[in-house]
């Protein structure tokens, strides 16, 4: 032990301490992205359902329509499917799988792998199979539903969904089509390949699957014999970095190209240094209050009305959650079809103060769990606030992301600030949610409903309203239909949509064709150059 | 073999003979082994049970993070069934124990993948850094403490003092940061977040999981500086804060001998301070001293998560707070038994050490 506490020792452990280290500019052709990837729990499209999952299986998988990563306003466009018809009754969908297509294994993308894979979502039933199964598919019918024959495929709906609604549908992540032999090949017993899936990738997208090391990295490939052309960059590389300090230390040091969860202070950090870039684009992330309806005091209309007042929107958007939020005040994100950009509440103590007066409403206290997230502990502490200059009493517990969630759950939260991002691209997907409720006794366990969370029993009306919308064949009747929703909806909700959330991608300068997904769906790698 | 016989309270009657001596003595042993590796399981078994019971009673629905928020009722309940969550707690720590002696940790909720795999990735990237930390710690620390007592008061007493002080009194989040934007922002000495640079990145065949000794393996001498350079920044700040810890141990074991008796006669004897601080008073304090490194090495191991976080890396620290926060409970009775496991084993080890050091047990 003596020898390695001489002096000489020490001096040379310290002289090793600061040997200069062996830098690792980013190749040319590959894209680092440091990013919060530790909620993928699976790449299976048929049940990953969180945002990281996702972002993976998009790029290793092809859908029957797609996005174009350059056009996203032009919404979806054929994919392997190259055309459709809907039939005469509107109940059934035929495509034409296009030729030449093939799987990473070699295998040809076939009508029968398409049908099988779909099938696959809905007799596994995972958590996001609800986007397929909403159209009338359960395990039990979904071989006679969905059939092919040559390269058709065909799906049978229960109802003559505007056409619009079901091939928004299937641009989804769970709507993924699978290459049927490489996967059975896998599978386990009744599984389907889900175990096999979780790890592997079997699909046709433009990258394959390097491998995924939990919290750690996920490294993709380019995909040299892509139907749509080999993407420039050969290697993608994710790595969860968490801190945002240090994605930014990173992408200053050339480390990394892409930091994809950067703070306000370090956005604007970014944005002062040479050679670097900051990406605005809106999510389709909205940021809302939940007034549960269980609670006398917020059940009252005075109170709803007065709430929505007593959130100050610009004072928040300006101060600390400047540049990752924005005023918003309607449930459906910018780029939607429908989507409401009509901002009708301010910031108006006197006005609260006044319609509870008016109503006879005086003082009152509510206590209510908050997420222990810095965002929504500022929110709520805002609101308190103001709250209390209205005479009303905010009583704010912090928890944990997962505690306040389940209480939501069993609509125990009396206040609930959280954010709600749509699970596809179409107006239903936040209609549903926000303005649907057909039976809210406890019974009914609707806890996929934020209006069942919040007790909140949409009027009869609204909630045939957004049935009928998703009937509509005559798109520009379906955008009135939503706007209508919206309208009454911002008159009487108790659930107050607040903000929406904006990605501030910081890029090296010489990366371009960058995309988050917009509002509408997830990053895609395939456009993405780096030039000089 | 002779000394046995004094000790040996169990043994009811006095042995006749050297033959029966030794077998005596030999199932002694054999009792102390199996004592030992009783005491083993059972703190161990206390340990799951303990961890296992905090994990049910925590206001946090695993079920929840397998299905997500937008889960039907009916796809909820499959999974909580699935889980075994349906049947009463003993059932499920009874058949959770069982799994466990077959050497099944299960399946985490929080990466889909088998406890087993994920401590097999996570637990050498801990090692590696607490080790590297632990040895900085040691061979600065032991010095400086020695030092410091032999120069009390002097000026390196005083530098000891402060460098303990800040130790115990400095957030690490807020110093692993500071580090980071000076010598890899600023100054560009060592590498950035994370246990590689993204070239490297599954570059180096895995053979033990920790990159330094597997790059050296492999021959890969480009690798391994990368490699250190990543290690280096978060193992300082580690060894920093073991450091402090060691020192002002080493400082006041050294004291003590110092102010001894024989001390002062091997100073009589006219033995130069060296010999007499190193020779004598070194020595001696050797012996507790292996006891405040294994400590220090072990809460390492288990309290490191700060500068896993800061640092991007992947290791047990950040696994077990990620998965604890989930309420995945396969990863944190896992993570558990791994250091559990870590701390009885360092604890074993510092006994045996004891017995070689220590003459008087020759």
């Amino acid at each position: 032990m003596k020898h390695l506490l001489t002096p000489r020792a020490i001096l040379l452990a310290s002289a090793l301490a600061i040997a200069p280290a062996a830098y690792a500019e980013t190749p040319a052709d590959t894209l680092v992205v440091a990013a919060t990837i530790d909620d993928i729990i699976t790449l299976d499209p048929a049940q990953a359902f969180e945002f990281s999952g996702i972002d993976v299986t998009i790029n290793l998988y092809d859908r029957l329509v797609d996005f174009d990563p350059m056009d996203l306003e032009a919404g979806f466009q054929p994919s392997l499917a190259e055309s459709w018809e809907v039939s005469e009754d509107g109940k059934s969908i035929t495509f034409t799988i296009r030729d030449g297509a093939t799987f990473h294994s070699g295998n040809p993308v076939r009508a029968e792998d398409a049908a099988w894979s779909l099938q696959r979502v809905v007799k596994l039933n995972k958590t996001p199979a609800f986007i397929l199964t909403q159209f009338g598919f359960t395990p039990e019918n979904v071989e006679e539903k969905i059939t092919f024959e040559g390269n058709k495929l065909t799906l049978n709906l229960d109802k003559p969904y505007a056409q619009s609604f079901v091939l928004n549908c299937l641009t989804a992540g769970v709507a993924s089509i699978l290459d049927k032999e490489a996967v059975m090949a896998n599978a386990e017993g009744e599984d389907m390949g889900n175990a096999w899936l979780s790890t592997n990738a079997a699909g046709s997208g433009a990258y394959t699957l390097g491998g995924w090391r939990a919290n750690e990295a996920v490294q993709l490939a380019a995909n040299e014999d892509y139907w749509q052309g080999a993407p420039e960059m050969k290697r993608v590389v994710i790595r969860n970095v968490a801190e945002s300090s240090a994605q930014r230390l990173l992408l200053e040091q050339g480390d990394i190209d892409v930091a994809r969860d950067l703070t306000p202070t370090d956005v604007d950090a970014v944005r002062e240094v040479d050679g670097l870039k900051i990406q605005e684009e809106p999510k389709g992330r909205i940021l809302y209050m939940g007034l549960n309806q269980k609670d006398e005091l917020l059940s009252n209309p005075a109170v709803i009305e007065a709430m929505k007042h007593l959130v100050d929107y610009e004072g928040i958007s300006d101060s600390f959650l400047k540049g990752i939020f924005v005023p918003h005040q309607s449930f459906l994100p910018k780029g939607y079809l429908g989507a409401l950009d009509e901002n009708p509440w301010t910031y108006d103590v006197e006005k609260a103060k006044q319609i509870l007066a008016d109503a006879g409403v005086e003082g009152g206290t509510i206590t209510t769990k908050i997420r222990d997230l810095r965002e929504y502990i500022d929110v709520a502490q805002t609101l308190q606030a103001s709250m209390a200059e209205a005479g009303l009493t905010l009583e704010i517990e912090q928890m944990t992301g997962a505690q306040v969630l389940d209480a939501y759950r069993a609509r125990e939260v009396p206040i609930f600030l959280g954010e709600w991002g749509p699970d596809y691209s179409d107006p239903n997907t936040n209609a549903a949610t926000f303005a649907f409720n057909p039976d809210n006794s406890d019974e009914a366990q609707a806890t996929g409903l934020l209006a069942w969370r919040n007790a909140y029993a949409v009027p009869e009306e609204m909630g045939a309203a957004t049935e009928a919308a998703t009937l509509e064949q005559d798109s520009e009747k379906r955008a009135e239909m939503y706007k209508d929703i919206q309208r009454q909806y911002q008159e009487e909700a108790p659930i107050i949509p607040l903000f929406i959330r904006v990605a501030n991608t910081g890029l090296q300068e010489n990366v371009e064709n960058w995309t988050s997904g917009g509002t509408v769906t997830n990053a895609m790698y395939r456009s993405v150059t780096k030039g000089e | 073999m002779i000394d046995a016989n004094k000790d040996g309270s169990g043994q009811g009657q006095t042995p006749p003979a050297s033959a029966s001596d030794r077998r005596a003595g030999r199932n002694r042993r054999l009792r102390g082994i199996a004592g030992t590796l009783l005491s083993l399981a059972l703190t161990l078994l206390g340990l799951l049970l303990v961890t296992f019971i905090i994990g049910r009673v925590m206001p946090i629905d695993p079920v929840l993070k397998v299905v997500g928020d937008r889960a039907t009722q009916a796809q909820y309940d499959a999974v909580y069934q699935a889980m075994g969550l349906d049947q009463p707690l003993v059932v499920q720590f009874f058949r959770y124990l069982t799994e466990v002696v077959t050497g099944d940790f299960g399946r985490s909720i929080s990466t889909g993948q088998p406890v087993i795999e994920d401590i097999k990735r996570v637990f050498p990237a801990t090692l590696e850094l607490a080790s590297l930390g632990t040895l900085i710690g040691v061979s600065i620390g032991v010095p400086l403490g020695v030092i410091a007592a032999a120069r009390r008061g002097g000026i390196i007493d005083q530098i000891a003092r402060v460098v303990a002080l800040v130790g115990y009194s400095m957030p690490i989040f807020w110093l692993g940061l500071m580090g980071l934007l000076l010598f890899y922002g600023i100054l560009g000495w060592v590498g950035g977040p994370g246990r590689q640079g993204i070239i490297y990145d599954g570059m180096v065949p895995h053979v033990t999981g920790m990159i330094l000794v597997d790059s050296l393996i492999a021959g890969d001498w480009a690798a391994f500086q990368d490699a250190f350079s990543h290690i280096i920044l978060p193992a300082s700040l580690l060894g920093y804060f073991s450091l402090a810890y060691i020192s002002r141990m080493t400082r006041s074991f050294m004291l003590e001998q110092l102010s001894a008796e024989y001390i002062t006669t091997a100073r009589v004897k006219g033995l130069s301070e060296r010999a007499v601080i190193w020779r004598h008073a070194f020595r001696n304090i050797s012996i507790p001293l292996v006891t405040v490194i294994a400590l220090s090495f072990g809460s390492l191991l288990e309290g490191s998560v700060l500068t896993e976080i800061i640092f991007s890396w992947p290791g047990l620290g950040q696994y077990i707070t990620k998965t604890l926060l989930a309420g995945d409970m396969n990863a944190v009775l896992g993570g558990t038994v791994v250091v559990g496991v870590c701390f009885i084993g360092l604890n074993l080890l510092s006994d045996l050490l004891y017995r070689v050091l220590d003459p008087r047990s020759k």
